[in-house]
């Protein structure tokens, strides 16, 4: 199953290689990662996307919350949460198809945030299975890069994680 | 009070109460040598090689429950610290090492003897830190300690950059009495509704069983252990690590389990309906083939690190918290509860216990006319009186103490379990010595591990702290020899070394006394004259049957009730082997 995991960990150097360093050696996968400094600069959140079975993931938050900088954790899978991911795509483009290009972008409603005369840089949040999707519309060759933050998340409802 | 950072730094281990220092020196801390020089509180042994010095220390912290203190240089001195931190990680012993760095300029350009000390110990220590600001080392080290000492114990290091203890940067001192994390915050008494339900499965129990391991050690739990089994009147066995948690003389001690545990207590965990698990974790060691392991029990298991819970094996009730706290409770609870232990199913248990004890499985042959190293041990032990410290390196002569020398106190027995590691015998014995000098302290040892750490025989000498070495002399890699014989029809590849030091000349060379010990009848008389040499460090070299093997023994990946014994054809063992 795949999980979502929000993690407060203390802004220090290092920190992050804890984190890393618990997957690696533990042999856990870590599909994605993102981190950055909260509204309180002494922490920093991270958001971490894994899969394994209940007993894996049950181990991999023991562990996490075991590390001495990890300050509180949630498994956002456990209830209703949003998860969003921002993506960047460069698109080749050319007088033929730059209108099919628009159009596309404004069914996903994303939005061309660079302009050249070959190409268009498309801006896109959202499930990253939207941005799968996206992806997918196009023909391989007309798709010159793409850039994906992998996924952060927040749980519904007026609780919050929190010191 | 302005100090500087190198005086900072000894002030605190003062501070904390620090007895010993296990060091050795080098450019990134002379800052700190150069402080050391001018007090006498704090103590410092100088070791020979890193690895003596984490060894020592830990065995100190083993032994007393303080704990132990190193302090080495940037580079190679951190490296050949990290084995030593490795071995004290894998047995939870509170540990604090103090690690020059490079100066802070320039730390990441490749600079002399640069290591990142923080990034290679990591996946050994229970914490690290890399201390920035002279400002901070109080704090940093007050917060070492905390970690190291507290919860699920564990070595800390603190990495010292060269400039943060430079001496004419002075800035006041003040050691924090207290230190508060946030982000940690160990649980220390257990569930109440938790200990209930367990104290109601445990006196339900038709074939119950205590399996207690070093946590009860560390946590200072023996005392409670011993008074809730009696009180129960149910079997108890010890992990390799928790040896001395409950007396081994006692009838209600069936043995170590595990791996090379005894044919009773393997077979009671087998046939359990009820186990309380106590400050152990399920090491491979001790469960063998996971899918069989104790396939009618119910687990209740007492640990205060949450991660040891379920890990390996589901557990039905689950209890996070101190053994201490935790058995206090059950004792309480059993004593109000209305529930008592069936008297008749406890009748029929310990009987069928018994028929397993009669099996005999220590048993080895008496009559050879090579000395058996089960002998050594059961003589060693009788010798001292069975309340000598023992320590140990890490082989067959290890599984022989451990089955053969009855410990009845906890932090006696003193070993490498989790991450076995040869060379840790001698140092061991050495930091025992310096925090009780008057014990009979003995280092349980083979000719291959004792090598690994040979040159520590010197730090012996120079700190006057007379230990009894006891090399079971087999000319093999023993424990490797046993797994080729076992399981690569004796292909004895590597396991042999063809030169062999004489160890008498070489404890002579290093200032102590040699005995070599080549007959049975010797062997006592041998262990008397040396022990009776209460000021001299003494390498008895006993020249043991070098075909012995250690039995009983699970082979990887079988179960416990799947024991391999030592058997004479024709013996009562045939039956209960079939
Ligand atoms: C050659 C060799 C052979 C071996 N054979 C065997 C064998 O036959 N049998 C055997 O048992 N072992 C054997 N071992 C050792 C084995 O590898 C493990 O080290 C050992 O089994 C672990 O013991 P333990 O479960 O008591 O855990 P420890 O490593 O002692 O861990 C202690 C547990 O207690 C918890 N704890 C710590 N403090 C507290 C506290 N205050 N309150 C509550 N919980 C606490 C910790 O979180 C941890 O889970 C062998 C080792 C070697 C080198
Ligand atoms: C540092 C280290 N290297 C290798 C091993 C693997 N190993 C385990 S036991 C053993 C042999 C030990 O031989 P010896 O000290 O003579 O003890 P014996 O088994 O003969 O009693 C070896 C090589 C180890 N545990 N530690
Ligand atoms: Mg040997």
């Amino acid at each position: 199953m795949r999980h979502i995991i929000s993690i407060l960990i203390e802004n220090e150097a290092g920190a992050l290689s804890r984190v890393a360093g618990l997957f690696s050696a533990r042999g856990y996968n870590i599909e994605s990662l993102t981190v950055a400094p909260t509204e309180d600069a002494s922490l920093s959140r991270m958001t971490l996307v894994t899969r394994g079975n209940d007993e894996i993931i049950e181990q991999i938050t023991k562990q996490l919350n075991k590390l001495v900088d990890v300050v509180k954790l949630i498994d956002l899978a456990d209830a209703p949460h949003i998860e969003r991911e921002l993506m960047l795509v460069k698109i080749k483009t050319n007088a033929e198809t730059r209108e099919e290009v628009k159009r596309m972008v404004d069914i996903f409603r994303g939005k061309i945030i660079d302009v050249t005369p070959a190409s268009y840089v498309v801006e896109m949040t959202g499930q990253p299975s939207k941005l799968d999707a996206f992806i997918h519309g196009f023909e391989e060759d007309s798709i010159i890069e793409v850039v994906r933050s992998g996924p952060t998340g927040i749980s519904r409802g007026e609780k919050g994680l929190h010191l | 009070m302005e100090l500087s950072g190198g005086h900072i730094v000894v002030q605190c281990l003062k501070d904390e109460g620090v007895e010993f220092i296990f060091g050795y020196p080098g450019g990134s801390v002379l800052h700190i040598y150069d402080a050391i020089f001018h007090q006498d509180d704090v103590k410092h042994i100088l070791v020979r090689h890193e690895q003596g010095a984490t060894h020592s220390a830990d065995a100190y912290a083993r032994a007393t429950g303080k704990p132990g203190v190193v302090l080495v240089t940037s580079g190679p001195g951190a490296t050949n610290a990290v084995t030593g931190i490795a071995t004290a990680y894998m047995d939870s012993i509170p540990m604090v090492i103090l690690s020059g760095q490079v100066p802070s300029p320039v730390i990441g350009s490749d600079a002399f003897q640069e290591v990142d000390t923080v990034g290679i110990t990591r996946p050994c220590v229970k914490h690290n830190f890399l201390v920035k600001d002279v400002h901070d080392i109080a704090e940093t080290i007050k917060k070492a300690f905390y970690l190291a000492t507290t919860g699920r114990p564990g070595p800390v290091l603190v990495d010292i950059p060269k400039d943060i203890t430079d001496p004419n940067i002075k800035v006041p001192y003040k050691y924090p009495k207290k230190v508060n994390m946030r982000s940690y915050n160990p649980v220390v008494v257990g569930h109440k509704g938790q200990i209930k339900r367990a104290v109601e499965v445990l006196l339900s129990a038709q074939r119950p069983m205590i399996y207690s391991g070093g946590g009860v050690i560390l946590g200072e739990g023996h005392k409670e252990l011993t008074e809730l089994t009696q009180m129960l009147g149910y079997p108890i066995t010890n992990t390799l690590m928790g040896l001395g948690a409950y007396p081994a003389t006692d009838k209600q001690f069936v043995g170590m389990l595990g791996m090379h545990g005894t044919y009773e207590a393997n077979m009671a965990m087998h046939e359990s309906d009820v186990i309380l698990a106590v400050g152990a974790r399920f090491d491979d060691r001790v469960t063998g083939k996971l899918a069989e392991f104790c396939p009618y029990a119910k687990i209740i298991h007492i640990d205060v690190d949450p991660s040891s819970i379920s890990k390996t094996v589901r557990v039905d009730i689950p209890i996070v918290g101190e053994v201490k706290p935790v058995l206090e409770q059950m004792i309480d609870l059993v004593k109000e509860s209305k529930l008592k232990p069936s008297k008749p199913a406890l009748e029929a248990w310990w009987q069928l216990i018994e028929s397993w004890r009669s099996v005999n499985c220590l048993d080895y042959d008496r009559g050879s006319l090579f000395i058996k190293p089960q002998f050594v041990i059961e003589q060693l032990y009788e010798v001292t009186r069975g309340d000598a410290y023992v320590t140990s390196d890490v082989g067959q002569h290890q599984m022989y103490a451990a089955q053969y020398y009855k410990f009845d106190k906890p932090r006696r027995w003193i070993n490498s379990g989790g991450l076995g590691t040869m060379g840790f015998g001698l140092p061991a014995a050495i930091g025992v010595k310096l925090a009780f000098p008057d014990a009979d302290v003995a280092c349980v040892t083979g000719e291959a591990s004792i090598q690994m750490c040979i040159q520590e025989l010197s730090t012996a000498l120079q700190y006057h702290t007379p230990v009894k070495i006891i090399n079971l002399n087999n000319r093999y890699m023993g424990m490797v020899r046993q797994w080729q014989e076992f399981s690569y029809q004796s292909r004895y590849s590597q396991s042999y070394m063809d030169t062999i030091p004489e160890f008498v000349k070489l404890a002579e060379a290093y200032g102590h006394v040699g005995i070599r010990v080549e007959k049975p009848a010797d062997v006592r008389p041998a262990l008397q004259e040396a022990f009776a040499m209460k000021d001299r460090t003494v390498f008895l070299d006993f020249i043991t049957d070098r075909t012995e093997n250690v039995y009983p023994m699970i082979e990887a990946g079988k179960a416990h009730h799947d024991m391999k014994l030592r058997l004479a054809p024709g013996t009562p063992l045939d039956r209960e082997l079939s």
